[in-house]
């Protein structure tokens, strides 16, 4: 007969991609006992394998103070978590290929003013003579100097490692198979093993998160995603920016050892866990990128891969309090880019665990945006009670 | 009953592919080959350019007659079969293949219904330090070297490891005129005696591989057993090993190295296409798993040959003959019940003896604890075995796909095909774990690099 080990505590998060472990992180900073749960190992998915983008430039104006705030934690990188993980500010470049694309990052760059992102336009001549690798569709693009890049594999990982150093307790290999709630703490289980009670939870299971979110009444229109991704063999290094293009399609850098990351299109889901680049998406990232740098016309790709995400209708997360049950935080359905912000969600997380509510503006992506009026009316009255 | 419509696909030309296609064209069945090699023969029986004019006899030396046999038997094929040479499968999923052909550097889809993999071995790799110098090569590599170019890796040379491959590549060079300054086998004379009684299940293998060790001694070759290699030594080159014998370390001067540990199965193709894999404690590696007639865990794809588990040449022939007769059967296509046991009694039969082998030449399973910090293990990323173990004991890695994530072993151009055998034990000794629970690296396409330009003029084309 297998004993079930109980563990009470403070906080319970299920999930250990960069948003639960850098919640978790955040609150053992706060002093709050957490304990966290991840089914595989902590970074393993989007966390662990996504592209390495850490931008702003591009992102709806309603998520700019959860990146402003992320912005702040990334500085700061190696003091927190004991890695700089790649990190760099290397500038992020959103090409512009017609007047109608320069039109589009000009409107942006006036409409993030706000935001203090610095973003500069650079077109002509200028632009041929900061980047003579750039290939000739390219009539000028949009730079953010203090946006770039990271190594997701590192980064997503030593959040979950500096979590557990800071008295986290992260419990890797442990599915949550079961949660009940009993109008006060809620029991997670994992098989028959592991019970850990906590009056709070955090939903953080990235494209699974789904489920949990429809136990307890809120159901959301999730559906999971696989950004198709490719390296090349190391080349000699050229290109300082990370580069995106205006209307999407590819993305890529050029990490320190001379490779190039590539993304864009879509892969294959092989089943609900797992996903592959998709032969057609490596073919159409491979035309687009020797049209924007022709310098990897001689090039080789080494590696393709992909990975499960979450994705909502409109592309913005799930973040915030639930409507339905007390103590059900939920953070989830980054739509692709949730790794810049992770660090910023992890401490509105924490906030919101913590203190019931966060310093940072998160109205945007409440769950309610899904619910139907009246049952989250019902909902919310019955909580009241 | 013949389906028309049945085309099977077959990738390799090896032994087993060879007999593979001859089967099927046998049935009535016209194949697709795929080879990545310009000509039929696979690695045993590696064909020269077509303008070379040395003699089978040379080439093959005691296997001449064989190989012979399966270059006639394959181009008497070429007429009943879609034979694509020079062309790497280097993407699979379910029904689709993704070709390189090298010479025109395109790329098509090869669709297929049923599939046999006979994508064969490569050596398998420990490192040594200094094995990353100029002039030192698997023995694998000296062997093709020496088959399909003609030419030899250095005047004076050392071979180094163990395995047949070890005597019979020494005695290729011997043979080819070039001086062997030692053979060193990590193997211990006494494993070769305890592993008697199963070789003598083979005797005709077993005597040739004396007949090699024979001639070597008679030849005035130094040969050692129970070595531990120290290392290669160079500045610019390689210019001596240096072994120990447990006691004392000896240097052996030489202008090239030939080093390997017996081979590994290649497997990339059967893991993109979704193959179960486990763990084989005979190869000391997690293999596809197939049943006795070679059908996988998924339906219509089969694999025969050492890319399942090294077992061979003749255990290559017979089991892609096999598994084409399963194919065929699984088809509706009356095949001959008896001749397809009587291949599964032949290939179980040889187990004793593959067994043997092991026990004559068995893996050096304190290479990881001996190997120093310094060593670097993956030489595309350049890791070493300090910084894999300190990945280990600072970041909790105790699989291998961590293992990579965190240090990037195995993400180089290889994709872990040499370092991955390295990078495990390394792992599991740093670990404390058996080697088999610290798991495999997944496989990922393309099995090999391919150029962007080849893909993007492939696309434009369509
Ligand atoms: C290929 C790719 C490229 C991307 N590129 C970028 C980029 O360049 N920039 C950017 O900002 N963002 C990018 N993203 C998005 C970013 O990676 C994600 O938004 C972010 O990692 C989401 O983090 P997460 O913690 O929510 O999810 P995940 O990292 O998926 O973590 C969720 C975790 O929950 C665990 N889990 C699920 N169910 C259970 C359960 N029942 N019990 C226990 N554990 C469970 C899972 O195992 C998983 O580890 C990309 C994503 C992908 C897939
Ligand atoms: C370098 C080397 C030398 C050897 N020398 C000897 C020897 O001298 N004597 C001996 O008894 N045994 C030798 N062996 C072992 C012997 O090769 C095998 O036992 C036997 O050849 C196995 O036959 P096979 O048909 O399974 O595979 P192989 O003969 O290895 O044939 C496999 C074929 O598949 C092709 N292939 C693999 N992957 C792909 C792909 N993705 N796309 C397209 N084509 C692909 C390869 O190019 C190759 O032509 C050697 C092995 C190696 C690796």
């Amino acid at each position: 007969m297998t004993t079930t080990r109980t563990i009470d505590t403070d906080i319970a998060i299920v999930g250990g991609g960069i948003m639960g472990a850098s919640a978790a992180l955040a609150l053992r900073r706060k002093g709050v006992a957490v304990v966290l749960l991840e089914r595989d190992l902590c970074g393993s998915r989007s966390s662990g394998v996504n592209y390495g983008g850490v931008r702003r430039q591009g992102r709806p104006v309603s998520q700019l103070p959860l990146a402003q705030r992320a912005h702040q934690v990334w500085a700061n990188l190696p003091a927190l978590i004991g890695t700089d993980g790649e990190y760099q500010r290397s500038g992020h470049f959103k090409i512009g290929r017609s007047e109608a694309d320069m039109a589009a990052l000009e409107a942006y760059a006036n409409l993030s003013s706000d935001f203090d992102l610095g973003i500069q336009l650079i077109s002509g001549a200028t632009l041929r003579e900061r980047c003579p690798w750039l290939g000739g569709r390219a009539v000028g693009g949009s730079l953010c100097p203090d946006d770039g890049q990271a190594n997701p594999r590192l980064v997503s990982p030593a959040f979950a490692l500096a979590a557990r150093r800071a008295g986290a307790q992260i419990l890797e290999r442990t599915p949550m198979t079961s949660v009940e709630h009993d109008g006060k703490v809620f029991t997670v289980r994992s098989g028959n093993t592991l019970a850990v009670r906590a009056p709070v939870l955090i939903n953080c299971a990235g494209a699974w998160a789904g489920a949990l979110a429809a136990q307890f009444g809120e159901a959301v229109p999730i559906h999971s995603g696989h950004p198709a991704m490719a390296v090349t063999e190391p080349l000699p290094f050229f290109m300082h920016w990370s580069l995106g293009v205006e209307g999407g399609g590819i993305y890529c850098r050029q990490v320190a050892r001379g490779n190039l990351v590539l993304g864009g299109g879509a892969g294959v889901a092989l089943d609900a866990d797992r996903a592959r680049s998709e032969r057609s998406a490596i073919a159409t990232l491979a035309v687009q990128a020797v049209e924007l740098l022709p310098a990897l016309k001689n090039a080789h790709f080494i590696r393709t891969w992909s990975g499960t995400e979450g994705y909502l209708p409109d592309r913005q997360p799930v973040l915030g309090k639930s409507h339905t049950t007390p103590g059900l935080i939920h953070g989830f359905g980054f739509a692709g880019a949730g790794f810049q912000i992770g660090p910023g969600v992890g401490e509105v997380l924490a906030e919101l665990a913590r203190d019931g509510r966060s310093t940072t503006p998160i109205d945007a992506f409440a769950i309610e945006r899904f619910l139907p009026t009246t049952v989250a009316e019902v909902a919310s009255t019955a909580a009241a009670h | 009953m013949t389906a028309p419509t049945l085309q099977p696909v077959i990738v390799g030309a090896g032994p087993a592919g060879i007999r593979a296609a001859q089967t099927l064209v046998a049935h009535g069945v016209r194949p697709v080959v795929i080879d990545e090699a310009a000509r039929g023969g696979g690695q045993i029986y590696r064909r020269p350019p077509a303008h070379f004019a040395r003699n089978p006899q040379t080439l093959y030396g005691t296997e001449a007659s064989r190989a012979t046999d399966l270059h006639s038997v394959f181009d008497s094929l070429q007429t009943q079969i879609d034979y694509q040479a020079d062309s790497l499968v280097w993407n699979a999923q379910a029904g689709l293949l993704d070709v390189l052909h090298g010479p025109t550097q395109t790329t098509r889809t090869v669709p297929y219904g049923q599939l046999i993999v006979a994508s064969g071995a490569t050596d398998r790799v420990l490192p040594v330090p200094g094995w990353t110098l100029p002039g030192v090569y698997t023995l694998g590599g000296a062997q093709v070297a020496l088959k399909f170019q003609g030419c030899t890796i250095g005047r004076n040379v050392v071979l180094m490891g163990t395995g047949p491959l070890l005597y019979l590549v020494a005695y290729q060079y011997a043979k080819a005129g070039t001086t062997v300054a030692a053979v060193l086998d990590t193997a211990r004379f006494a494993d070769q005696l305890t592993a008697l009684p199963g070789m003598l299940t083979q005797p005709a293998v077993l005597a040739k591989g004396l007949y090699y060790v024979g001639w070597l001694r008679a030849h005035g070759v130094a040969l050692h057993t129970g070595v531990r290699p120290v290392r290669i030594q160079g500045d610019t080159r390689v210019n001596a090993v240096v072994w120990s014998d447990g006691q004392r370390e000896h240097t052996v001067p030489c202008d090239a190295v030939g080093f390997g540990y017996a081979l590994r199965s290649e497997t990339q193709l059967a893991d993109l296409l979704g193959c179960q894999f486990a763990w084989a404690p005979m190869h000391r590696a997690h293999l596809p798993e197939r049943d006795g007639a070679g059908r996988t865990s998924v339906a219509g794809v089969y694999l025969a040959g050492d890319g399942a588990g090294i077992m061979g040449a003749d255990a290559a022939e017979w089991a892609g003959e096999r598994a084409a007769l399963a194919l065929l059967a699984d088809h509706g296509v009356k095949v001959d019940a008896a001749r397809a046991a009587e291949l599964e009694r032949k290939l179980t039969k040889l187990m004793p003896f593959r067994q043997g082998l092991e026990r004559a030449f068995p893996f050096p399973a304190d290479w990881a604890v001996n190997a120093p910090d310094a060593l670097v293990v993956c030489r595309c990323e350049n890791i070493t075995a300090g910084e894999l173990r300190a990945c280990a004991r600072d970041a909790g890695a105790d699989e291998m796909n961590r293992l990579k994530a965190l240090t990037r072993v195995g993400m180089g151009r290889c994709q872990g095909r040499m370092c991955g055998v390295g990078a495990a034990e390394i792992l599991a000794h740093a670990t404390g774990k058996p080697i088999d629970a610290v798991g495999r690296l997944r496989g990922q396409a393309p099995i090999k690099p391919i150029p962007i330009h080849l893909q993007a003029q492939a696309e434009a084309a369509e």
